[in-house]
């Protein structure tokens, strides 16, 4: 299964290249053109020389991670996260390390041993320390080296209701909706943007969108679901099941407001729930895409996902599926207007 | 002009929806200028042709001000929202905001809440609504709001909400009612989303690619009760911007404003903002580069309902957009 290929494979900020293979080949039979660009993004053309508008579908390939900073003399090795990591979901969790893929725990020390104070509050990541298992700092050097990356192991898995188990949901559910939107009919310019560096400061995203100059850009994002125990109602950005959330402004963008619209009215129209997303925190490459140039009209579709940016989040394949079909029918839509025009 | 400024201060118009402003500043340059479009943005772009030997001029005032965005409506129609840009909890409670559609609430906290303690998520907005089937029978999550307060005239000081930068706005269309045939062409950009990080600005400037530019904004003044020390007073003229945290003016734009106001004895100020930021701070960065500084209008309470400005220094700013329009720009730019 695609979603569960494209969560196991590993890609770190600057380090989407194992993604990066796995969706060149997903893409190379459905599109006109496909090329990797100087920052690394995969950008796959349909109909490149076809008159507009041109529609750019964004999603990032990179994912939270950790990066190996020293090794100590026992063996240990120190790291620190890439892109937004909550310390508090590292401590005994799987890791696979570096090119050599060896394989470590996140270790701290424990229990028994921490005096009173220790155990009112949680570890910090320079008190962690990833356990390869090596005797010493020499047999640890010939595994892992400085600046090579852990990532979680996590499996994917389906549980419960129509649900997904996965690492990096954020953002290979928009990687895996951009992968079956570029199948769609279409007879305008459609380009999908697989982007590089999101995590670290929407890096990849403003590159791409300088070179395609698009129209219209959709970004297809994992994005926080915060409907678990201790949070009010009210602070809770989306919920699972809900359909896919619509974003009308976070710290990067404010959408356009007719694409806004014209996307509700259409799930509407559809029957497709849909949410509006209800926090105004975090960023997408949305932000970056808005400005390009002499700027674009941009929408930000997400599939809400629980304990985003830990060793393992759960989505709803429901949401999945409506953002799916709600940007089938909104490429529809396009394909339906072009054609009277 | 107090007519002009009361009717644009009165408007909504939230970062990213600006669209009620923009249309009233339409109408009020329309007969005036030589073309009139809006880009991707919602940027709306005033053309003014000049003569052969000017150069290209981008003035940019932001119709965006600062507001709330509903988050969340509870069972009993209360409101949640986050903030649009830098509003102050301050500001907000007891106060009054107004939606698009024209509904208004009251801004309040919840009960519990200390007011040292107290954060934007402990205030709620109550519309009168008694539940939420009634509240989404007016508002929907995902709407965006602003201060609701009128304009009031005190002679020659005005206090409105969005004078930031409703003001800046005034003296663009203000300059550009008066002007006939400028040397320069003039395009007055009325930007959006400039209080969520300049960003209409951005694009807008990547599109016209001008010779020189110039933002029209308000700045902070050091004359009230015991206020942070800082060299700018209302009623002191025109302030011509030296620094702040987005950009540092051109020293020869900096220096032709100067030389404008002594020329034409128009009062001015210098002005330099330790925080803030205009949409200079965008255009500078446009492309290779563009040479640019930002005309400030000396502004008390800003980012309040209660934003206070001097119309002489208004007047000051009108003329001062007045000579560059005229101004010859061989070795400035």
């Amino acid at each position: 299964m695609l979603l569960a290929r494209l969560t196991q494979a590993n890609g770190a900020p600057g380090q989407e290249r194992e993604v990066r293979d796995l969706i060149r080949s997903e893409v190379e039979p459905h599109a006109h053109v496909v090329k990797t660009d100087a920052l690394g993004n995969l950008l796959a053309i349909k109909n490149p020389d076809a008159p507009g508008p041109k529609v750019m579908i964004a999603a990032h390939m990179d994912e939270v991670a950790l990066m190996i900073v020293g090794i100590d003399k026992d063996g240990y090795l120190k790291f620190r996260p890439i892109g937004g990591v909550d310390p508090r979901v590292l401590v005994a969790k799987s890791v696979v390390v570096g090119s050599k893929k060896t394989l470590g725990v996140i270790g701290s020390k424990p229990i028994h041993l921490q005096r009173p104070e220790e155990r009112e509050k949680a570890f910090t990541v320079q008190e962690m320390v990833i356990d390869i298992g090596a005797k010493s700092k020499e047999e640890a050097e010939k595994l892992v080296k400085l600046g090579e990356i852990a990532y979680f192991t996590t499996a994917y898995e389906e549980l419960g209701a129509n649900k997904v188990k996965a690492k990096a949901l954020d953002d290979r559910v928009g990687c895996a909706l951009a992968i079956r939107l570029l199948q769609e009919k279409v007879s305008f310019p459609l380009i999908a943007a697989f982007t590089v560096q999101e995590e670290v400061g929407l890096r990849g995203a403003g590159v791409a969108a300088y070179q395609i100059e698009p129209d219209i850009a959709l970004v297809l994002e994992g994005t926080t679901a915060s409907d678990v125990p201790g949070t009010d109602e009210h602070k809770q950005a989306t919920a699972l099941g809900q359909g896919p959330a619509i974003t009308v402004m976070d710290r990067s963008v404010i959408p356009h407001p007719q694409l806004v619209q014209e996307l509700l009215a259409l799930a509407a129209e559809k029957g497709i729930p849909v949410q509006v997303r209800r926090s105004t925190a975090g960023g997408t490459d949305a932000g970056q895409i808005q400005l390009s140039k002499a700027g674009v009209k941009v929408a930000v579709i997400s599939v809400p996902c629980r304990y985003i940016h830990s060793p393992a989040a759960i989505m709803c394949k429901d949401d999945f599926e409506g953002a799916y079909q709600l940007v089938r029918h909104y490429l529809a839509r396009l394909e339906e207007r072009a054609g009277l025009s | 002009m107090k007519a002009i400024i009361r009717q644009l201060t009165e408007a909504c118009g939230p970062s990213g929806y600006e669209t009620e402003v923009t249309g009233l500043i339409k109408d009020l340059i329309k007969d005036h200028v030589d073309e009139l479009r809006t880009d991707v943005l919602g940027n709306l772009v005033a053309v003014k042709h000049g003569s052969a030997e000017g150069k290209r001029i981008m003035f940019a005032a932001h119709t965006d001000e600062i507001g709330v965005v509903i988050t969340y409506i509870d069972d009993h129609g209360f409101l949640r929202f986050a903030p649009i840009g830098g509003v102050g909890i301050s500001t907000l409670v007891g106060n009054r905001v107004r939606f698009a559609n024209g509904t208004i609430g009251v801004v309040y906290q919840e009960g519990k809440a200390e007011w040292k303690e107290l954060t934007l998520d402990k205030l709620f907005i109550d519309i009168g609504a008694a539940s939420r089937e009634e509240a989404v029978q007016k508002v929907q999550v995902g709407q965006f709001g602003v201060f609701h307060r009128e304009f009031t005239d005190l002679g020659d000081r005005l206090i409105a909400k969005s004078m930031d930068d409703r003001i800046g706005c005034a003296v663009l269309v203000e300059a550009l009612r008066k002007l006939d045939r400028p040397r320069n062409t003039l395009y007055c950009v009325f930007t959006t989303q400039e209080e969520v990080g300049l960003r209409g600005a951005r694009t807008a400037a990547y599109g016209l690619d001008p010779d020189l530019g110039l933002a029209l904004d308000v700045t902070l003044t050091g004359d009230t009760p015991e206020a942070k020390r800082m060299a700018v007073s209302l009623g002191q003229g025109a302030a011509i911007k030296v620094k702040d945290a987005s950009h540092i003016a051109h020293p020869r734009v900096k220096d032709l404003l100067v030389g404008l106001c002594e020329a034409k004895n128009i009062p001015y100020q210098m002005e330099v903002l330790e925080w803030g930021g205009t949409d200079a701070g965008a255009i500078h960065l446009t492309k290779e580069g563009v040479p640019s500084g930002t005309i400030s209008i000396p502004t008390r309470y800003v980012h309040s309902p209660s934003e206070m400005v001097d119309l002489r220094d208004v007047q000051a700013c009108v003329d001062l957009v007045l000579a560059v329009a005229e101004a010859d720009l061989e070795g400035v730019v």
